[in-house]
């Protein structure tokens, strides 16, 4: 077999806010890779960087941060490397992105079939009647029934899971290599959830998309994603295969999160949960970020541990790991 | 819609009436007209016949309802020094305070909006800077104050537009206008500038803040995702968000400035209404004083009603009529 060019490599990337308190490094040493036609899912806590990992990739880091460290290899090129234009084109065409709250992503003053439009033709010189076409068969892709009515709609005459839909939508319009969807479900309720799912999936598997999927559900992990990458602090402390990784978690953090899944516990018995908080990135704990809620903490833990590769191809970002592989 | 604009009628007609009896009431205070009016020369007898000529020699009660019974004949009386009707007379005068006006809220738009959006994408910026200082200015020093410099600088120390008057005037549907000559306009590009300038610092303010707050939102980030050109996203994104504030203050605003215009047609010798009215003052002419006050009352009725059906033309999520 040839080998072929990742769709998406990150490989140490860092990216740093530099706010008037001084410099927060909201994503710190992150790696993964996405094959093509693969779903990643970045799982972690609130505030563990997963949106700034996901906005990185995008060139769209709000300021006062950017990117100072590591390379985004989209199919071989360095993002990090290019300039706003060349961004520009690529933002949209190649990579597109659907965020969080579908009730804020449409501009509330434009109707659907200008925001659609205007996608496409912002990347191709098309007619205005191919356009609302394409658009027309996006709508009707992701299950929105009559689309030429609803071209016609202002984003308040949709309900939320609706939105998500036409934000899904608008990002395979221009039939991208790589979709990042920063926790795109997390407010729809469960049905729509599922579905969205179930529909994203497959469109992934026909066009050969590439998927990163943003969210701090496992559960919506363990149904969709090939590939796992678990966040703490701005570090990737946990990635592997999704089976690996849930059904025999490494890391003490991902033991916690898994814990605390209520469906994987017997029923009757108490949810385990991880104590503490989860540490502000002003003052993170020497060493290991994960010791003071670490049930294994040791002395070793007051340095920072580096990545350990084990035998399935994991890595992991943990002391007693480390320990473990050095001692066969 | 229609429901909303017979609601709206019956409102406005209730507020008509309880202005007439206001305005009724307070041009009676102002001051006795036959002072002014009469010959003090003149014999008792003389002095009587024209006291009850103008009707003032009966009690306010029935004056007051003479006045209404012909007001709804769309008769709202004789001027006592023109012995012209009193509507004629404004609206003889009203096209010119129209022009103004109108003018000036142009102005305000065509210069507060990108004025105050540059503020707003560059609020650190020198020009960020420069421009709300200027807008500081704009709200802050008196109309006719900034009204007589203007005259000093552009008319008296340059020479280079002049002081007062329409200029020269061409008929637009037989209604006189100035902004169609080149006199007219340089007549009329000071007094309309003095009367932007409020307008214009509170259509900055606007646009600025409107600005900032507009490119926080989410879906100005996910147009960024897209891929969409920052001229289209500022164009349209940002501009078609902020002209929901701006156009329904100055909507709401237009009214003021035909009320402002009082102090800049006085400065400039502008043959407005606002001078008209400052003249029937000084006259004590009561039924044009009246008139005119009625006559801006129902303007500003007007004005608002157009600016309801226009927010709901910007704004797809507001719909006239309320909960349905
Ligand atoms: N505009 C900003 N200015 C300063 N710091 C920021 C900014 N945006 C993000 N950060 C920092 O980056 C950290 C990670 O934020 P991020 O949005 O990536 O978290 P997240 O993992 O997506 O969390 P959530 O699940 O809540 O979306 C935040 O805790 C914050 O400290
Ligand atoms: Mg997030």
């Amino acid at each position: 077999m040839t080998q072929t060019v990742p769709t998406l490599q990150v490989e140490n990337l860092q990216t740093q806010f530099f706010t008037k308190a001084g410099a927060v490094t909201a994503v710190n040493d992150v790696s993964f890779t996405v094959n093509r036609g693969e779903v990643l899912g970045l799982v972690g806590e609130s505030g563990s960087g997963k949106s700034v990992t996901g906005f990185s990739i995008l060139g769209l880091v709000d300021q006062p941060g950017r990117v100072t460290g590591g390379k985004i290899l989209f199919k071989g090129e360095d993002l990090t490397q290019y300039t706003e234009k060349q961004y520009k084109q690529l933002r949209g065409s190649r990579i597109s992105m659907v965020f969080q709250d579908p009730m804020m992503t449409l501009n509330p003053v434009l109707r659907i079939d200008t925001q659609m439009v205007e996608a496409i033709r912002a990347h191709e010189n098309v007619s205005k009647a191919e356009a609302l076409q394409r658009a027309r068969d996006a709508l009707g892709q992701v299950g929105i029934p009559s689309p030429e009515e609803r071209l016609k709609s202002y984003p308040h005459q949709f309900s939320g899971g609706m939105r998500q839909r036409v934000a899904f939508a608008i990002a395979l319009l221009n039939k991208p290599d790589l979709i990042i969807a920063d926790e795109p479900t997390t407010a729809l309720d469960v049905t729509i959830q599922a579905q969205i799912l179930y529909e994203t999936q497959k469109l992934c598997r026909e066009t050969g998309t590439s998927l990163v999927w943003i969210t701090h559900d496992l559960t919506v992990v363990a149904g969709l994603a090939d590939t796992v990458c678990v966040m703490y602090a701005g570090k990737v402390v946990e990635s592997g295969k999704v089976d690996d990784v849930l059904d025999n978690p490494k890391h003490p953090y991902t033991e916690g999160l898994i814990g605390s899944v209520p469906s994987r516990n017997k029923r009757g018995q108490p949810l385990t949960q991880i104590p503490g908080m989860t540490p502000s990135l002003f003052n993170l704990p020497k060493g290991c970020s994960f010791r003071e809620r670490c049930q294994y903490a040791s002395d070793a833990c007051q340095q920072a541990p580096s990545i350990s590769k084990c035998e399935d191809g994991r890595l992991v970002r943990c002391h007693r790991v480390e320990e473990a592989l050095s001692h066969v | 819609m229609l429901a909303f604009t017979i609601r709206r009628l019956s409102q406005s007609v209730v507020v008509l009436f309880v202005m007439s009896i206001i305005v009724f009431a307070g041009v009676y205070a102002i001051g006795n007209p036959v002072d002014i009016l009469i010959n003090p020369e003149a014999d008792i007898a003389e002095q009587e016949e024209t006291i009850r000529r103008l009707g003032l020699d009966k009690p306010i009660w029935t004056q007051y309802g003479l006045f209404l019974a012909n007001a709804l004949q769309g008769d709202l009386g004789n001027s006592f020094v023109h012995n012209l009707p009193a509507l004629d007379i404004i609206f003889q005068r009203l096209p010119a305070t129209l022009e103004l006006a109108f003018l000036a809220v142009g102005l305000a738009v065509v210069f507060g909006v990108p004025l105050g959006m540059l503020a707003g994408l560059k609020p650190d910026s020198v020009v960020g800077r420069v421009i709300m200082t200027g807008s500081i200015l704009g709200f802050s020093l008196p109309t006719f104050w900034v009204g007589l410099m203007l005259i000093m600088l552009f008319s008296v120390n340059m020479g280079w537009l002049p002081a007062s008057g329409r200029g020269e005037t061409v008929d637009l549907f037989g209604i006189p206008v100035s902004f169609l000559t080149l006199d007219g306009l340089s007549h009329l590009f000071l007094p309309a500038f003095n009367l932007a300038l409020f307008k214009m610092s509170l259509v900055i303010r606007l646009a600025r803040s409107g600005t900032r707050e507009v490119l926080l939102q989410d879906y100005i980030k996910f147009a960024r995702a897209k891929g969409v050109s920052d001229a289209r996203i500022i164009g349209v994104h940002v501009l078609k968000n902020i002209m929901i504030p701006v156009v329904t203050v100055l909507g709401l605003e237009l009214g003021s400035v035909i009320a402002f215009a009082v102090v800049t047609e006085t400065v400039f010798a502008w043959p407005g209404i606002g001078k008209l009215l400052i003249d029937s003052i000084s006259h004590l002419d009561r039924p044009v004083v009246v008139a005119y006050l009625l006559l801006t009352v129902t303007m500003f009725i007007v004005i608002n009603f157009v600016v309801d059906i226009l927010y709901s033309i910007l704004d797809p999520r507001v719909r006239l009529g309320g909960a349905n």
